[in-house]
């Protein structure tokens, strides 16, 4: 039953201008596993997320903390901008002035599932910051590869709202890499969970055989 | 940002003010100021409207909208195309640092005074500036969203989502802004021959028609207010053509390609080297020899005639615009005052300075006094313009002091970085103004330059370019450096980024 490996660390370091930030990482990710990432902030893990992303950046897709939106453009835009790589040049560049009503539809589509479709044609700086963190994730649906890496995807939403996107992003795509700091959300919604300490790898457990105190002992997250 | 800091910058620079002030020759040489004073005074009351050319003021707009459209164009393709290119920087560097002026004077060798030399003029040294200011909006922007699209975007796809829209509202607020700066730099070509306003401009203060000057610039200046009006992304297109076919029939020489061959390969090759074998050592050594007498005799001299007249200009600048800023403070002005001193600061910028130094040299006689209130007034109005919308951006409390009291207690010392952070970023500019004075008779390097092309010394006038190039290239360092020294290095330096009323 052993499943394609996805990404592979093997004491993998890495540091921010000189400044270490992950030592001697082993990781192995397969496919269809769903894994959450925990920790304090600093712990390291936008980095280790972006160790894991550049591995295969062409199956990945991508939420990222800061949700990374183009403010002055529509959201339908940003959402389309998750499939770029699909368009010819041309076909993108028409888009943006004039949007094709069946990419319209498919986008509102995907708006609909996280509860943004009336914002559609709002500029994305516009939005609030739990509007913003769902658009970026409707974008990461929309582009729909295989494997997402997600940076607190649900941080600004509240528990059930929360809930329901990683649900969403749960059943579009198969294999998951969440850093999450909600413990509910990491035990309710992954296969595996790994904690990470000023750096270093401190739990790598199935989450059936953690209970939320094992959790917070670690790092005090929200109980 | 330090207190001490700040201070001690003021006052050296008071210091070196005061000291340029002590050597530099600012005596007034007209017999009868007052009287000519009196009557151009009376001459801009009663404007003589029979007297505008209208075709003048057409080819002052054509000018402009093409010659910064093109520099645009080319300054948008350089800063996309190789923002971080060392060889593309600096060559938009050199484009930049050498005045329109300078320019138009070399362009004239070559295409004679016609079309082509008046809209390259325009469109080189603006082109350098694009490409500076259109690379450092992209720096400053927000791509993250860039990192996020998929792998396999195309690079158009990839520019055009992700890049563009972040970019292109300050781009375009920047071009239409400097499409003001344009208009002025067309009506400053005017004074060596180029058929805009400032031709007849020229012709009128000459003659002491101050009646017909004063109408023909209260059309410049109207055109440069309404320029909102005038020029939007809906117009620019029919700007843009109309104005190529407006344009005037140049006169001079049609025969461009072989004047530029000559003019490149033989002379502005220095004179030595355009006789003597390259190989020989006897070139070589005559060679050093000829730099050494310009160095000696016109560099340095020119050099240090320019660094008086900046750093007197810097302060005066600095001072006036202190002095201003209040007038246009919707805090200190209150509603109905603060439009009327706007209008008078919008007014004192608009004119160029070049075109008051000529005024006044004609009003005071020939020193480096007309040059330094020139400079001082038109930037200072520039700075105060500035300096009193960040004055009205500032939060005040409830129970702010009002009057005297909130401006030394309160607007001053919040404001004073901002104020530091123009006067610095001013400092590259007024040396290139007082190096181009020289033209006006000022022994500035400009004057150095004027007399080596009306001797048809290209090459000499080339290296004194060059000099110019060097000396607001240091200006340029030193003036960096103290920003970030001051850490006032973030603070807003371009008119398009002062906040908005």
């Amino acid at each position: 039953m052993t499943a394609q490996i996805v990404f592979e660390l093997k004491g993998a370091c890495a540091g921010y201008s000189g400044r270490p930030a992950l030592f001697d990482i082993d990781l192995t990710v397969r496919a269809n596993e769903r894994i959450a990432v925990m920790g304090r902030s600093g712990a390291g893990k936008s980095t280790l997320l972006g160790l894991l992303y550049a591995q295969r950046p062409a199956d990945v897709a991508l939420v990222p903390q800061a949700s990374a939106l183009v403010k002055p453009l529509s959201v339908f835009h940003n959402v389309y901008m998750g499939r770029l790589d699909h368009h010819s040049t041309a076909y993108n560049l028409r888009n943006l002035v004039w949007p094709a009503a069946c990419k319209v539809a498919e986008v509102r589509g995907v708006l609909e599932s996280v509860g943004l479709e009336p914002e559609i044609f709002k500029a994305a700086g516009e939005l609030s910051g739990g509007q913003q963190q769902r658009a970026a994730v409707a974008r990461a649906l929309y582009n729909g590869r295989p494997i997402l890496i997600a940076d607190e995807p649900v941080s600004a939403l509240d528990r059930v709202q929360g809930g329901d996107v990683l649900s969403l992003l749960k059943a579009r795509h198969e294999t998951l890499v969440l850093a999450l700091h909600d413990v509910h959300h990491a035990l309710e919604h992954t296969h595996r969970i790994i904690v990470l300490e000023r750096g270093r790898k401190v739990v790598d457990a199935p989450s059936n055989t953690l209970t939320p105190d094992d959790l917070l002992r670690h790092f005090g997250g929200e109980p | 940002m330090n207190r001490l800091a700040l201070g001690n910058t003021s006052l050296s620079f008071l210091i070196s003010a005061l000291l340029c002030l002590a050597v530099a020759d600012i005596a007034v040489t007209a017999l009868n100021p007052w009287d000519e004073m009196l009557r151009l005074m009376r001459g801009l009351l009663r404007p003589e409207a029979a007297s505008i050319e209208v075709w003048s003021v057409i080819w002052t707009v054509a000018f402009a909208v093409v010659g910064v459209g093109i520099g645009a164009a080319a300054g948008f393709l350089l800063a996309i195309a190789f923002p971080h290119l060392v060889a593309v920087r600096a060559s938009a560097l050199v484009l930049r640092s050498i005045h329109e002026l300078f320019w138009a004077l070399l362009l004239i060798q070559v295409f004679g005074l016609g079309p082509v030399t008046g809209v390259l003029a325009i469109a080189i040294p603006y082109a350098g500036i694009f490409a500076k200011v259109f690379a450092e909006i992209i720096e400053e922007a927000d791509l993250t969203a860039e990192k996020v699209l998929p792998t396999g975007t195309s690079v158009v796809s990839a520019f055009a989502f992700a890049r563009l829209p972040e970019v292109a509202e300050r781009f375009k607020t920047y071009t239409l802004y400097r499409l003001e700066c344009g208009l002025r730099s067309t009506l400053v070509l005017g004074f060596v021959g180029l058929p805009s306003v400032g031709f007849h401009l020229e012709s009128y203060f000459k003659q002491g028609k101050y009646a017909e000057a004063a109408a023909l610039l209260a059309v410049f200046y109207v055109l440069i207010g309404t320029r909102r009006l005038w020029a939007r992304p809906a117009t620019l297109p029919f700007l843009l053509i109309a104005s190529l076919l407006l344009l005037p029939q140049g006169i001079g020489s049609g025969a461009w390609l072989p004047n530029l061959v000559r003019f490149v390969t033989h002379d502005i090759v220095p004179t030595p080297l355009r006789n003597g074998e390259v190989g020989s050592l006897a070139t070589w050594s005559a060679f050093s020899v000829w730099l050494q007498v310009i160095v000696a005799n016109k560099v340095l001299p020119g050099v240090w005639n320019t660094i008086v007249l900046a750093q007197i200009a810097l302060v005066g600048m600095g001072m006036l615009a202190l002095l201003l800023f209040p007038l246009v403070s919707r805090q200190f002005m209150g509603r109905i005052g603060q439009p009327a001193g706007r209008l008078l600061l919008v007014v004192v910028r608009s004119t160029p300075e070049y075109m008051l130094a000529y005024v006044l040299l004609q009003l005071l006689g020939p020193s480096m006094l007309p040059a330094i209130i020139a400079l001082a007034v038109h930037n200072g109005a520039i700075v105060g313009y500035l300096m009193g919308r960040h004055a009205d951006a500032l939060d005040y409390r409830l129970d702010a002091p009002r009057g005297l009291n909130l401006y030394a207690y309160d607007a001053v010392p919040r404001l004073y970085g901002q104020f530091l952070a123009y006067n610095l970023y001013r400092w590259e500019i007024i040396a290139r103004e007082s190096a181009i004075f020289g033209i006006l008779g000022v022994a500035t390097l400009g004057y150095y330059v004027d007399a080596a092309i009306s001797e048809f010394r290209f090459d000499v006038a080339i290296v004194l370019i060059l000099a110019t190039v060097a000396l607001c290239a240091v200006i340029d360092a030193a003036s960096r450096r103290l920003r970030r020294g001051l850490r006032i290095s973030t603070l807003a330096t371009r008119l398009a980024d002062a906040p908005a009323r």
